[in-house]
């Protein structure tokens, strides 16, 4: 049936909008926004931060999101929380690619949005290099407030349906798209910061 | 062809992991104990799979650098034979922030935001031991106010609280007490809020800087220092009672991680882990700084060098920082909160718009920058993790020229091989969890 | 360097000779001892100083001064494009010491101190990453901070930070 075939493609936007799917779809993006569980992905001081958010005094759990899963399959959201190295990177991109759709990213303190005070060689100078990212969160580190802005921010996007599935086509979303070298090819040499 | 293009190119270069029948006399005495030595693309080819079947089955496995417990982006690379552990790779570099570097284009007011950010766990330790090797260089050591010297000791031994405080947390996390996770960060964000209102910021403060610190202490901070150590002394007697007595945790920490006193001493492990086995350093009473011996407190020294050792250890570090806090609360003297050198302190805010030269004074410092005497020096204190060292060497510029932190974690995390031989997978995350590495300080 | 001796001035003095120890200079820095050891008595050195009684080598880093060669040594001592930096610490003796080691451009080598003190390993390690500078006798000599197959040694002075320029960034260019 198309509608089924539909769905499998696109997601919530390839269904036949009527009466009665517009109410199947709103449970949906109420559904997904409360419960959202974070892929700990907690790199530097903003992981400590974020720690913080989940713990007892600024509590996670209401807004249902204290279950950080270790395994990006199980996850929703991924808050990348600290600066990303150039050796991270392509973990980062890994982890981002073995979670299921749908997925977001939130991109927590200035190094993970732009590159924060470490305007160097060695620091990927935003995140969105490698990963689409949904909802930044500035602050180095953010405090435990403005995390949980963001992640209302991102709640709010989800729920209003603005973020819908992205597309394989257009590598994620972001139009970034990777390419893995085989194993024991001739490396690449990386010549950043080289005269 | 120069000796480093040899290492690159050639193949014999290659650290490949032989078959212990091949090993040599002379590398099985350099692996005594655990040392994984093969280079990462090695272990990629191997995928896991044993080479020569003829062997005993053992696997390379790889441990992060994403995985809940390893604190922060660590990646072991394990040989197991089974469950056991036999050799292990700790594989660092994935948070390198290219601090050092960065620092040298950072003027020594501005130091104190790079330098604060390697151990984010404890940064006004990090700032302490910066601004003191600037002093040392601007040959100011000798002159700061007693005030400033008192209020750097407030906040570094409650720096050190919350620093334990996280230690039992994540601990507590890993051997299963999660319960523990909520109570250790509940009793952080009392002192995180105490710095809040004394340094405007929870974490990566930028507060202790050369010639003092950066502001003076608020009004009613002897009555918020009392609220928190009221508060925090019976909780830490609950926590003592849920996790020292408990079967399950004894069982879980009791001989595992062992080191022994050469071993740490021959790795350079400071900190709980060179006192877990028995071994009495402490910076603070050794080799003191600041107006630490005018100062009353105990040095806690294990027996066993095990992980139930090092945890008992912090434990009781948070209790002689609470005595050592409620000292200062009552010695604290008024004065400066900064030295009053014009070259190197900003002017307060009120007299730039009185004065052109306190304009111009600060106008310099925060652009320029004052400029430091030609020289090099290292100076460590004993941070919560063990000795925090930096190394400045100086042109006679604003810059410091090279900028060196010698991070506790880097050296620490050379014992986990060792620590971990013949233990299983689940003693791996309790011994790294004892070790206790900050990645920030040790990728810098 | 001659020490001021309050003898009369017409009986002959000979000029006193430099400090030294185990057959290297010794300078102070900042109210802190520091040796001077050349390459060749390096490992020797710091073997007699673990016999002293400096266990533990607490730190091992490398400087480049390749912007900085008309710098203060002491006499006998030619500056070198690189430079070892080694504190030992005697925690017996309570007693910290540096030594400065001189390593030239060309032939950036020097031996490795793993079979004294085994702690060095990373250290040493961390320095081959940063300034390319290798250590013999090593047993794992590769890349720690950096991916591995990094080509340059960042925290050489010919090595550019890798800034990439922004509105209103500082131009660092102007501060050195």
């Amino acid at each position: 049936m198309s509608l089924i075939r539909n769905i499998q493609d696109d997601g919530l936007g390839g269904i036949q909008h009527n009466a009665i799917t517009a109410k199947i779809e709103d449970l949906v993006k109420w559904s997904r926004s409360r419960s959202s569980w974070p892929a700990s992905f907690g790199l530097a001081c903003c992981a400590i931060e974020m720690m913080a958010t989940g713990a007892a005094h600024y509590d996670l759990s209401r807004f249902g999101m204290e279950v950080f899963r270790a395994s990006p399959r199980q996850a929703d959201i991924m808050i990348v929380a600290g600066r990303v190295s150039q050796k991270m990177a392509p973990v980062l991109r890994q982890v981002y690619d073995q979670m299921m759709e749908p997925k977001w990213v939130i991109s927590m303190g200035v190094c993970a949005s732009t590159g924060g005070m470490f305007n160097n060689y060695a620091i990927v100078q935003g995140v969105d290099q490698v990963v689409p990212v949904d909802v930044y969160a500035p602050g180095c580190p953010p405090t435990p407030e403005t995390l949980i802005h963001a992640i209302e921010t991102l709640h709010q996007l989800i729920e209003d349906g603005h973020l819908m599935k992205r597309r394989a086509e257009s590598g994620a979303g972001a139009n970034v798209h990777v390419q893995e070298i085989a194993a024991g090819a001739e490396s690449i040499p990386v010549l950043i910061g080289t005269r | 062809m120069s000796i480093v293009d040899t290492i690159q190119a050639g193949d014999d270069a290659q650290q490949g992991l032989k078959p212990r029948s091949e090993l040599t006399a002379r590398e099985l005495m350099r692996e005594v104990g655990s040392v994984l030595r093969m280079s990462e693309a090695e272990a990629a080819q191997l995928g896991g799979v044993p080479v020569d079947p003829a062997e005993d089955q053992t696997m390379i496995i790889n441990m992060g650098p994403q995985h809940p417990s390893t604190h922060g982006v660590l990646r072991l690379m394990l040989e197991l034979r089974g469950e056991e552990v036999l050799r292990c790779k700790p594989v660092i570099g994935y948070l390198h922030t290219g601090m050092e570097k960065t620092g040298e284009n950072l003027t020594y007011m501005q130091g104190g935001t790079n330098v604060t950010r390697m151990d984010y766990v404890s940064p006004l330790n990090n700032e302490l031991v910066f601004s003191m090797a600037t002093e040392k260089l601007l040959g100011i050591d000798g002159d700061i106010p007693e005030r400033a010297v008192w209020m750097r000791m407030l906040l570094s031994e409650l720096n050190r609280m919350s620093s334990h405080l996280l230690f039992l947390a994540t601990n507590g996390m890993d051997i299963g007490a999660v319960s523990m996770m909520i109570y250790g960060w509940r009793e952080r964000e009392e002192v995180l809020r105490f710095f809040q209102k004394v340094t405007g910021l929870r974490m990566n403060h930028n507060f202790i800087r050369p010639g003092g610190v950066a502001a003076d202490l608020p009004a009613g901070w002897r009555d918020d220092v009392l609220q928190l150590l009221d508060l925090i002394t019976p909780r830490l007697e609950e926590y003592d009672t849920l996790m020292t007595g408990q079967p399950i945790w004894r069982e879980r920490l009791q001989g595992v991680g062992v080191i022994t006193a050469q071993e740490a001493i021959a790795l350079g492990a400071t900190g709980p882990i060179l006192r877990s086995t028995g071994t009495a350093w402490d910076l603070r009473r050794d080799m003191p700084y600041l107006h630490y011996p005018e100062l009353e407190f105990d040095v806690i020294v294990g027996s066993y060098g095990d992980a139930f050792d090092r945890y008992a250890i912090r434990l009781n570090e948070v209790r002689e920082s609470m005595k050592i806090v409620r000292q200062i609360l009552d010695r604290m003297p008024t004065g400066d909160y900064r030295i009053q050198d014009k070259k190197v302190t900003p002017p307060p805010r009120a007299r730039i718009d009185e004065s052109m030269e306190a304009l111009i004074h600060h106008f310099k410092i925060f652009t320029e920058g004052f400029k430091v005497p030609e020289g090099e020096v290292y100076v460590a204190i004993e941070s919560p993790r063990g000795e925090i060292g930096c190394y400045i060497a100086s042109d006679g510029s604003a810059t410091p020229y090279r900028l060196h932190v010698r991070a506790p974690s880097f050296v620490n995390i050379q014992c986990m091989p060792h620590m971990l031989r013949g233990g299983f997978i689940a003693d791996a995350v309790a011994v790294i969890s004892s070790v206790d590495p900050v990645l920030g300080e040790v990728d810098r | 360097m001659s020490d001021a001796s309050a003898i009369a001035p017409d009986e002959a003095v000979p000029a006193s000779e430099p400090p030294s120890m185990h057959g290297s200079p010794l300078t102070e820095s900042c109210g802190q001892t520091v040796l001077h050891p050349t390459r060749e008595q390096y490992v020797g050195v710091v073997r007699a100083l673990l016999d002293e009684g400096y266990e533990m080598c607490v730190d091992l880093t490398a400087t480049d001064y390749l912007l900085m060669p008309e710098r203060a040594m002491p006499e006998g001592v030619a500056g070198a494009r690189f430079e070892i930096v080694v504190n030992l610490l005697s925690l017996s003796a309570r007693q910290r010491i540096r030594l400065r080691v001189q390593v030239p451009a060309d032939d950036a080598s020097i031996d490795s101190l793993f079979d004294l003190h085994p702690g060095t390993e990373a250290m040493e390690r961390e320095v081959f990453d940063m300034f390319g500078i290798a250590f013999t006798n090593h047993p794992d000599l590769t890349r720690i901070l950096m991916p591995e197959d990094w080509e340059g040694y960042p925290l050489r002075k010919d090595y550019e930070t890798g800034t990439i320029p922004v509105q209103f960034s500082t131009d660092f260019a102007a501060r050195t």
